[in-house]
C-alpha cells in the first residue's frame, strides 16, 4: 500500500495564498488607502489594511501534501513572520 | 584588513562602497558575487544598499537566499564583522541575522536627504572612534526604512544595548520630528547581541568625503579597521 502511494501520479492544484500584516502592525499603506475614501466622500469605512495575494499552480499528490508545500512556502518566502500572517485556499 | 562588498543583482552602492574603502581609507577591498561560495578571507563584509532583486515581494527577501548569504551566516555565526547599509540592512532582517522588519515609510515616499543619527552605543566594532552620543551627519535614501519590531524584542534590543544609531536632531536631541520614516523608537541602526553584525539605514559610504557634504560616515570605517587591527596583533 505505501508503495502505491508513493508512486501515485501527481497533478496540478490551484491555489491561493494571502499575505497580511499582523494585527497591531501599523499598515502606513492601508491608512493612506482609507484617508482617501474619506476624501472621496466614503463614509463609514473604519479601517482598510493591505496585503498581498498569489496564486499558485503546483503539482503534488494529493490535498494534504499540496497544503503542506504550501505552508512552507509562506514560511520560508511569502511572509515575513516578524510583521505578517498568512493563509490560503487549495483548489 | 580587506573589506568585500556584496555584489547582488539590482545593489547600486557597491561602488560607493568600494571607493569609500579603497580611495578614501587606502585599504584593500574586493567585490564578492552574489552566485560565489566562499568571503576570500575578507575581514568584513558589507551589504550594500540598492533594490536586490528589485525589491520583489518583500525588500532583501529574495536575496537572502543567495549562495552567497549562507557563507556570510556562518561568517557571521563565527563572530566576522557584516555591515548591512540600506538594502543590506534589509537583507540582514530577512536572513535573520538581525531581529525586527521593515514597513514602508510612513510617508509612503522614497526619502532622500541629509539626515542626523546619535550614536547610542559605542562598544562596537563600527562605533569604537565615536564619542557616546556623537551626533553624525550621514545620508539616507530609502522607501522601506519604517523599522518594526514587536514590544519583548524591543525590549531586549534596549536591555543588550544594541540600538547602534537614533534619528536625532543637529543637536543630538532623539524627538519624532527628525524620524524620516516612522522608525519605532526613532530606530536608525542595531547590531546582534555579539555586536558584530552591524544594519543600519543611513548610507555611511556617501559620506565618506568632503565634497559629498559630509566625512561622518568615515568613523564607521575607521572603527572597522581599528577593531580589525587590534584583534590581529594580540
Amino acid at each position: 500500500m505505501a508503495k502505491a502511494k508513493s508512486t501515485k501520479k501527481k497533478r496540478p492544484y490551484q491555489a491561493v495564498v494571502y499575505v497580511k500584516l499582523k494585527d497591531g502592525v501599523l499598515d502606513p499603506q492601508g491608512s493612506t488607502i482609507k484617508r482617501a475614501l474619506a476624501e472621496m466622500g466614503y463614509k463609514g469605512i473604519d479601517e482598510v489594511r493591505s496585503g498581498k495575494v498569489f496564486e499558485i499552480t503546483l503539482n503534488s499528490r494529493n490535498k494534504e501534501e499540496t497544503k503542506q508545500l504550501l505552508d512552507q512556502i509562506c514560511k520560508k518566502l511569502l511572509a515575513n513572520p516578524v510583521i505578517e500572517k498568512y493563509n490560503f485556499e487549495v483548489r | 584588513m580587506k573589506f568585500g562588498v556584496i555584489i547582488f543583482p539590482g545593489s547600486n552602492c557597491d561602488y560607493d562602497a568600494y571607493r569609500a574603502v579603497k580611495d578614501v581609507l587606502k585599504e584593500d577591498v574586493e567585490f564578492l558575487w552574489h552566485q560565489g561560495t566562499s568571503l576570500n578571507d575578507c575581514d568584513c563584509v558589507i551589504l550594500p544598499g540598492g533594490f536586490s532583486y528589485g525589491d520583489y515581494l518583500r525588500t532583501g527577501a529574495i536575496a537572502r537566499f543567495s549562495p552567497v548569504m549562507k557563507e556570510v551566516t556562518k561568517f557571521a555565526r563565527k563572530g566576522g564583522l557584516v555591515l548591512g547599509i540600506c538594502n543590506g540592512f534589509q537583507i540582514l532582517l530577512e536572513s535573520g541575522l538581525l531581529p525586527g522588519a521593515m514597513l514602508r515609510n510612513q510617508s509612503l515616499r522614497f526619502v532622500c536627504k541629509h539626515v542626523y543619527i546619535r550614536t547610542e552605543v559605542t562598544q562596537t566594532p563600527y562605533t569604537n572612534l565615536c564619542k557616546r552620543h556623537q551626533v553624525l551627519k550621514i545620508p539616507v535614501a530609502h522607501s522601506d526604512g519604517n523599522y518594526f519590531i514587536a514590544d519583548r524584542e524591543l525590549r531586549e534590543l534596549k536591555a543588550n544595548n544594541q540600538i547602534v544609531f537614533r534619528y536625532c536632531t543637529a543637536s543630538g536631541k532623539s524627538e519624532p520630528g527628525c524620524n524620516p520614516n516612522g522608525a519605532l523608537d526613532n530606530i536608525a541602526g542595531i547590531c546582534n547581541e555579539q555586536r558584530n553584525v552591524l544594519g543600519m539605514m543611513p548610507h555611511p559610504e556617501r559620506a565618506s568625503e568632503g565634497i559629498l557634504g559630509s566625512e561622518d560616515g568615515k568613523y564607521l570605517f575607521r572603527s572597522v579597521v581599528r577593531f580589525i587591527e587590534k584583534e590581529k596583533r594580540i
